[in-house]
């Protein structure tokens, strides 16, 4: 319980002589604060280093859709302030067409590479694998740190991209050719595009150093007595999301191998038949199929949808049994589940292209293959259902991001069955009801997962509590927040209206909807503005929070809990922990929970 | 800085810190009530807002269908046949999905508020139950099973080869508008190669004039004429980049790609007139929206479609000269969105040249 630690009237500020302590025991190697706190090998630092990155782009990536939504949901008004601000991005106090594509396709690409992929699973991988599973770290924290600093360097190449004359690339996140081939086709795809293609390439490296080891840690650093079957199903989430990643990010990386030789080696990969308007002049490229590349991005892109979220259904998955006081329902149900979202992660990918052009015998083949994952997802739901029904639940503020991560998963999820009918899909394909739907499920539930598990987690990361009070208006308004955004957009959607316009207001058809724009633009910046005090929040306690005074605050049986309540690297300051069953044993024989360490009584009732 | 900015960000500020008194002074007065009884009054009202977040969201959501369902497509007929299928289809799958929404919202919501933490209540060591759980994975699958089925039932249809009778059409998409051809009188459509494309020349589309078929090519930007009730099939091509044949009301989309043509068919069921007055709508027409990301005017990729009848549609097309006959005669065309240029137009010699290029 959150509340068992007593406050501190004067909070100390952490220094490094709190962790001294117990790393005494562990290491003796001398520490530098260049090799504690910049190139660490610790997986607990390196954990820190991809959450607090993540949250610096979440920030961005944010504030470039507030800056969006302000031209959409006001077309017609200009904001002399904003110039004051940005200078030649809002020129007049209005975002220009070129700006507002830059805009949308920075915010897809930083949200959906930067934070929910680097920063969620970058994150909570390279935390929990070692704690839960008993190891002393990864099993080569070098290469673990590499991926971090690739991940830097990427970050610090694709925020380059946003300084340079010509603008950053403003094609969409899928980067589709021939429009990201070719610099005369818009401005954001000259010198912008080969930064956002140098981003990304190095964005995969840093994927795959971080998935390998991962993968590598999970299936041979478990201590002993601690079997597959007893994993908490973070763990399984993390190897599966891992193995997605090992898999399909190279297919990506190949198909902006490609598109690079388009753009400079005159090859015609993607490119034929093309007059460009803008010069007046027909290129020679012929030959070459632009579908190619949407096989080879969506290879990636769908599975990377479960790169974000498996993740985040792991960490509900744990928190919401815990906080429960109930072992989660269905334990090798959920893991075959996992296994079957990402069995079919890598079959579905051209559901995204029913409109492309694709044969329709083939598409009719995805369509059955998509409409397949909803199997394993139901079973999902129906479990963390059952996993609540007759608890004794805490609403922590973690099982509450967790309670809500389920609402999100149902709602987004049930939509995906219209857009994965190819029937439906041709009506509503790039409308806002796509808007809607991948933001529920893969955005917004995939963040609600992230701070399930930030709230969580907090303790062990950080030995002190993030604001209880701020918490639960962080969950409310985002929650009550992101519903009133985006539910209504089904509805834009319903009506063809398509994504992507800054101005709808020429269009007879899609018009009706200019207060609705301005609804959801305002709602945007309150929620905005409500996940600022979430980053106050996190930054203040890291420093002035409350203190963690017991190992185990949750009353969880899980390795990580063991440890001491600041952990040195190697994690355990004696031998590690020997493990004697799963991790679920709640509220068991009269008991409210017994710890993984803890041997099995000859007497006690069998699961 | 503007006094707005000012203002706003002050505004912000004092929100700011406002929420942080009051939450380190919660903080301060959980220690002074013991921690065990803050935790249970907090977990008390929480518990009680997940269950008013429900009764809310209820409400909210019929609210919002009684604000935003007149302004979708739903409660207007499709105006091809097609898309009275896929509005079949929807229907179906609103009601499956939303049958399920609700039973599992309200489950989850009502559970975390049911079994709040109370501390009587024992939570139930209820590990797994195989039955319950072939249940949960039969009926989504039964269900699925049934909406594939319909979907591809639907999509084949849909999707198949346009009838021998269909009227042609052919549609191409350039950053940023679309160019409409005609096969003419022969009904066939006329060679192009897109190196021969040449906009000072009229020539927008590439047409070959030595092929006899494109010498009758009607080649206009205006709009897209259609026969109420005659099947048509729609070819199309992109010039640059992938641009998209977005069509709500007919409930129909297709790519446009270049280097690879596409098609799509359907019946138009109802003409723009009858329309208005269905929407009650003077303005209304039926609009082509560019639905996939072409650049910086990608916004306003705007094209139209006329349905009319089968007399208005002759009297339209008695209208129109062919593209080669406005190139060879250097008439300014009907089409204001054409130019002209002065040494181009009527220069027959040029145009043999281009050819032969």
């Amino acid at each position: 319980m959150s509340n068992e630690a007593a406050m501190h009237g004067h909070p100390e500020v952490v220094t490094t002589h709190e962790t001294h302590h117990d790393e005494h025991h562990v290491h003796h190697h001398k520490e530098t604060f260049i090799t504690k706190y910049v190139f660490s090998q610790d997986h607990k630092m390196i954990a820190r280093q991809f959450l607090i990155t993540g949250m610096v782009w979440a920030m961005i990536g944010g504030l470039m859709s507030v800056l969006f939504r302000l031209q959409i949901g006001y077309p017609d008004q200009t904001f002399p302030w904003l110039e004051d601000i940005l200078g030649r991005w809002a020129k007049g106090g209005k975002i220009s067409a070129e700006n507002y594509y830059a805009l949308v396709t920075m915010h897809g690409t930083v949200l959906v590479f930067f934070v929910l992929t680097g920063g969620l699973s970058g994150t909570f991988a390279n935390f929990l694998i070692p704690l839960q599973i008993g190891a002393r770290d990864m099993a080569s924290p070098f290469l673990n740190m590499l991926s971090y600093w690739f991940f830097f360097i990427a970050s610090v190449v694709m925020l380059s991209s946003l300084f340079v004359q010509t603008g950053p690339f403003s094609g969409g996140w899928t980067a589709y050719p021939p429009l990201s081939a070719l610099g005369d086709a818009s401005p954001g795809s000259k010198v912008g595009m080969d930064l956002w293609i140098t981003s990304m390439a190095l964005f995969v490296v840093s994927s795959l150093l971080g998935g390998l080891n991962y993968i590598t840690t999970i299936l041979n650093m478990r201590t002993k007595g601690m079997t597959m079957t007893r994993l908490p199903l973070t763990i399984w989430a993390l190897l599966f999301t891992a193995i997605l990643g090992v898999l399909s990010f190279p297919v990506l990386l190949s198909g902006l191998i490609l598109l690079l030789f388009d753009r400079h080696a005159g090859t015609s990969f993607y490119l034929s038949d093309i007059f460009m308007s803008s010069t007046q002049q027909a290129l020679p490229n012929e030959g070459g199929s632009a579908i190619l590349f949407q096989h080879l991005f969506w290879f990636l892109g769908h599975p990377e949808v479960y790169i974000i979220i498996l993740p985040a259904m792991g960490m509900v998955s744990e928190v919401l049994s815990i906080n429960s006081r109930k072992p989660i329902f269905g334990y090798m149900a959920m893991v075959g589940s996992l296994f079957a979202i990402a069995m079919l992660a890598f079959l579905v990918w051209a559901h995204h292209m029913f409109v492309s052009g694709l044969n329709p015998f083939l598409g009719s083949v995805f369509v059955l293959l998509t409409l397949l994952i909803a199997i394993p997802s139901a079973i999902k739901v129906f479990n963390w259902l059952t996993t609540l029904w007759k608890g004794n639940i805490r609403l922590t503020p973690g099982m509450m991001f967790a309670i809500g991560f389920v609402s999100l998963f149902i709602s987004g999820g049930l939509t995906g069955i219209f857009l994965g009918n190819s029937t439906l899909d041709i009506h509503l394909h790039d409308t806002y009801f796509i808007v809607a739907h991948f933001h529920i499920v893969m955005g917004v539930a995939g963040f609600f997962g992230m701070f399930c598990g930030i709230y969580h987690w907090f303790p062990k990361m950080f030995g002190r509590y993030l604001n209880n009070t701020m918490a639960y208006i962080h969950f409310w308004v985002t929650i009550i927040g992101a519903y009133l955004i985006f539910w209504p957009m089904h509805y834009a959607g319903l009506a063809g209206m398509p994504r992507r316009y800054l101005d709808y207001s020429n269009w007879e058809s899609f018009n009706q909807f200019s207060d609705l724009n301005k609804f959801i633009s305002t709602v945007a910046m309150v929620v905005f503005a409500v996940q600022l005090m979430f980053v106050f929040n996190f930054f203040y306690s890291i420093f002035k929070g409350r203190k963690v005074t017991t190992q185990n605050p949750w009353g969880a049986t899980t390795l990580e809990w063991t440890t001491p309540i600041r952990a040195g690297h190697g994690n355990w300051p004696g031998e590690i922990p020997e493990v004697h069953r799963w991790a679920y044993d709640y509220s068991k024989d009269g008991r409210e929970f017994i710890q993984q360490t803890e041997p099995v009584n000859p007497n006690e009732s069998k699961h | 800085m503007s006094t707005t900015a000012i203002f706003l960000l002050s505004i912000l500020a004092l929100g700011f810190l406002i929420t942080f008194q009051i939450a380190k002074a919660s903080e301060y007065v959980s220690i002074l009530k013991g921690e065990k009884k803050s935790f249970e009054q907090s977990n008390r009202v929480n518990a009680f807002l997940m269950v008013l977040f429900l009764i809310g969201s209820l409400i909210g959501i019929w609210l919002c269908h009684q604000a935003l369902y007149g302004k979708t497509l739903l409660p207007m007929p499709s105006a091809s046949d097609h898309g009275e299928k896929i509005d079949t289809m929807m229907f179906i799958t609103i009601g499956v999905c939303g049958v399920v929404f609700f039973i599992t919202q309200i489950l989850l919501f009502w559970f975390s508020f049911k079994y709040q933490y109370s501390e009587k209540r024992k939570a139930y060591f209820y590990p797994h139950n195989t039955n319950w759980e072939i249940l949960w994975t039969t009926i989504p699958a039964i269900a699925l099973c049934v909406l594939v089925g319909f979907g591809l039932y639907y999509w084949y249809k849909i999707t198949g080869d346009a009838p021998q009778n269909a009227m042609q059409v052919e549609i191409t998409g350039r950053q940023f508008n679309w160019i409409y051809r005609y096969p003419g009188k022969d009904n066939v459509f006329g060679k192009k190669f897109y190196q021969k494309i040449n906009p000072n020349d009229q020539n927008e589309l590439g047409l070959i004039w030595e092929d006899k078929a494109a010498q009758d090519d009607i080649v206009t930007t205006s709009a897209m004429y259609l026969v109420v009730n005659e099947p048509v099939k729609i070819n199309i091509f992109s010039r640059d980049v992938i641009h998209d044949v977005g069509l709500p009301h007919f409930r129909m989309k297709m790519d446009a790609v270049p280097g690879t043509p596409t098609t799509m068919y359907f019946t138009p069921k109802i003409t723009t007139e009858q329309m208005k007055k269905i929407t009650n709508n003077p303005e209304f027409e039926y609009e082509i929206a560019c639905d996939q990301m072409c650049g910086n005017s990608h916004y306003s990729m705007k094209g139209i479609v006329k349905v009319v009848t089968k007399d208005e549609f002759a009297l339209w097309r008695a209208g129109q000269k062919p593209q080669y006959q406005l190139v060879m005669a250097g008439n300014n065309t009907t089409d204001s969105t054409k130019t002209t240029t002065p040494n181009a137009a009527g220069d027959t010699s040029k145009v043999v040249a281009a050819i032969k290029k």
